[in-house]
């Protein structure tokens, strides 16, 4: 056994590590990023040779390590909360078809979101998959649980859904470490016909997977994670998890007074449940993001006596914290001295020197004529640009959104119809919705802003490296509009001209204004 | 305590150096930190717990923290609410100017010197002065926060020895008297 010092996302990583994996398949996302970092950068990957390298985006990433649990390897996926979004085709019939070496699925749920688009929280998907879902509430837990996880996966043949959140992903804590577990052989499954989801088959495998929720129930009824705790005072009682445990026992440092169940695993531990609603007067119940286990206890007709998020106890929205758990149970919180009026918010920015700053100078001088709300951007760096001193752009919705609500807003008869989109989110979600606009000739301007990495999540490779113009040539676009510079200031007439010209061209132009991220420079000389 | 600063200005590394330092002294730790969007260039805080007793939360409640620990003047005021009434506040004094409304200097010295426990240094110098680089200023804070810090000064030294150990001895040493000199500053403050 070893104590290593690791943040919550690293304590997954070294669990895999451990768990024998043969390989992690992963697009960056925050807070999820540094799991798959963390393995790319142990000395056991490199010994044991374990496949870390980035996935185009997180459905390719899903299907794949989906193939390496068919040939009987294991496999971890990674990705925020909203990757489940593109890998939800293949995550719920992966949950259809079953698993032969163990899969781990990681979804890194960001509650406030710090770094998203909204706050959705990944259990609801487990349910939805009719799969097992952990929630480790610190970063041992979040260790045991990947092994655990791994070793429930392959005892029950499916894939198991593992979900944290932000304040978890990136907070650094002790944990011990256990012996590491060799890898799986190669091993096809014994079924032939296992994952061939043609509707006969499809049907079986899913009564089958039906007829195994007993299976789940039973490991979650006997699972060392999930846990009651006896309390003195009977007037109410809490049932938590994850992150939310941790403030609960913040508040009660000699113990807490009240009956507790603590859960880990999912479905829910009925029998545990059932104790904690007979013996207590009220429920309170504590959990990041959504209110999942409030809901179901509470029911439609609605039982008062359990409170929580949906009663106004707990604001419905945003992270909880040791105050806002404090607050819940009646506790007193003393604040500190206030914030001055002085401090003014200081909110993130593109970098100075970044070549996002020169496209969207020349892009807003460019389009002024036209007219506002013209411009879809999309996710990465480029968002920023949404902001003073820029706020050259109207949306900001989805990986890949940016182009096709440009040629929507087209057929719509909106012009010009600009995309703004980066290299590497282009190829994660961009190219079909081109093919899209190529097929129907729409008159729409797409800049592919390319900083050469993947940056807002800390300058990882990106898969658009030395593709970009091969593949809009693929695509259909004709040679002639596919306009490639390098936006420096000096450039600034050269590219205001290109965009003059293409933002009246009758048909799709892709601009790729080229240039690598300033901080991924930086770090590459490092 | 809080660690605070502006994305970029590498407030993790003091947050290693503490870390290592609990570590290897089978203290508990929890540290949580910002990662994602806010490093570029906004606002950015590390909550760090050391304790010889299980810690929960990652966060540190309101009115909690013993110190607060900042390599930026107006930033060690963003998180006064979580300062103790008797907790210390210990602050490099010089700008990062990042934003068009930034504060007149003089009201934000006035506003940091009315603190009433207070060590206010200009970190960039005395790292030049005392060890030879401006880039050791991290450790000049974490030096003057010292004496707020209830672990052995000796746990901190070996701290930077074992975080910097593959920097060779140069860095090591340029770190260290970073330490001393901003130990130095807040004794005699």
């Amino acid at each position: 056994m070893q104590k290593k010092l690791l943040l919550g996302v690293e304590a997954i990583a070294q669990g895999a590590i451990d768990s024998g994996i043969s390989g992690v398949y992963a697009y960056p996302g925050t807070p999820s990023t540094e799991i798959t970092e963390y393995i790319q950068c142990a000395e056991e990957t490199r010994t044991r040779n374990i496949h870390c390298q980035w996935s185009a985006n997180e459905k390719t990433a899903m299907e794949t390590a989906l193939g390496m649990s068919y040939a009987g390897k294991r496999a971890l996926v990674c990705m925020k909360h909203v990757g489940m979004n593109v890998a939800a085709d293949c995550f719920m019939n992966a949950a259809v078809t079953g698993t032969n070496g163990g899969l781990v699925i990681v979804a890194a749920d960001d509650p406030s979101m710090h770094s998203s688009q909204n706050e959705q929280d990944s259990r609801v998907y487990g349910k939805f998959a009719l799969i097992p879902v952990l929630e480790p509430s610190n970063q041992q837990e979040a260790y045991d649980l990947v092994r655990y996880g791994f070793a429930l996966s392959e005892t029950v043949g499916s894939p198991i859904l593992l979900r944290i959140t932000t304040r978890l992903a990136h907070s650094r804590s002790g944990v011990n470490t256990a012996a590491p577990l060799n890898e799986n052989s190669l091993k096809l499954p014994e079924n032939k016909r296992q994952f061939v989801l043609l509707p006969a088959i499809a049907r079986k495998r899913y009564r089958l997977l039906l007829d195994k929720q007993a299976d789940f129930k039973e490991a979650s009824a006997n699972s060392p994670f999930n846990r009651y705790t006896e309390g003195q005072d009977y007037s109410l009682g809490i049932i938590t998890c994850g992150i939310g445990y941790n403030y609960l026992m913040e508040n009660y440092p000699d113990g807490c007074p009240y009956p507790t169940a603590k859960i880990c695993q999912y479905p829910l531990p009925r029998k545990i449940i059932k104790t904690i609603l007979s013996k207590c007067e009220r429920i309170l119940v504590l959990e990041e993001g959504y209110p999942v286990i409030e809901e179901l206890l509470k029911g439609y007709p609605g039982d008062k006596r359990i409170s929580g998020r949906l009663d106004g106890t707990i604001s419905r929205d945003g992270e909880l914290s040791p105050d806002i758990v404090a607050k819940a149970l009646n506790l007193p919180v003393r604040e500190g001295a206030d914030v001055p009026k002085l401090v003014v918010p200081r909110p993130p920015a593109l970098c100075n020197g970044c070549s996002h700053r020169d496209v969207y100078n020349a892009l807003n001088e460019i389009i002024k004529p036209y007219g506002e709300g013209r411009v879809f951007a999309d996710i990465g760096c480029y968002t920023l640009g949404a902001l003073p001193p820029f706020e050259a752009i109207n949306s900001c919705v989805d990986m890949g959104a940016s182009i096709t609500m440009a040629k929507g807003a087209s057929d719509a008869g909106l012009f010009p119809a600009v995309a703004v989109i980066g290299d590497s989110t282009f190829t994660h979600s961009g190219m079909t919705g081109l093919l899209d606009a190529v097929n129907e000739k729409s008159p729409i301007t797409v800049i592919i802003s390319d900083n050469e990495s993947v940056s807002m999540t800390g300058g990882q490779e990106s898969a658009a490296l030395g593709h970009l113009e091969a593949i809009c040539r693929g695509i259909g676009i004709a040679p002639e509009h596919i306009r490639v510079l390098n936006p420096v200031p000096k450039n600034h007439n050269e590219l205001c001209q290109i965009l003059r010209e293409e933002l009246e061209y009758k048909g799709v132009s892709v601009i790729i204004p080229r240039r690598i991220c300033i901080q991924k420079a930086r770090r590459d000389k490092k | 305590m809080i660690l605070a600063g502006v994305g970029g200005q590498g407030i993790l590394s003091i947050a290693a150096v503490l870390g290592s330092a609990a570590l290897t002294n089978n203290l508990y730790i929890k540290q949580a930190e910002t990662h994602g969007m806010s490093q570029r260039g906004g606002d950015v805080q590390s909550y760090l717990r050391i304790s010889d007793q299980p810690i929960y939360s990652d966060l540190i409640p309101l009115g909690k923290a013993d110190l607060i620990l900042s390599v930026e003047p107006m930033e060690a005021l963003r998180y006064l609410p979580y300062l103790k009434p008797d907790g210390y506040v210990v602050t490099n004094s010089t700008p990062f100017v990042n934003i068009p409304n930034y504060p007149a200097t003089e009201e934000l010295m006035h506003t940091l010197e009315a603190l009433p426990h207070r060590i206010i240094l200009d970190a960039d110098t005395l790292s030049k002065e005392k060890a030879g680089n401006i880039r050791a200023g991290n450790f000049i804070m974490l030096g003057a926060a010292s004496p707020f810090i209830n672990i052995p000064f000796e746990y901190l030294e070996e701290g930077i020895r074992a975080v910097f150990s593959r920097k060779g001895e140069e860095i090591i040493g340029m770190n260290l008297k970073a330490l001393h000199a901003g130990r130095d500053f807040a004794l005699k403050a």
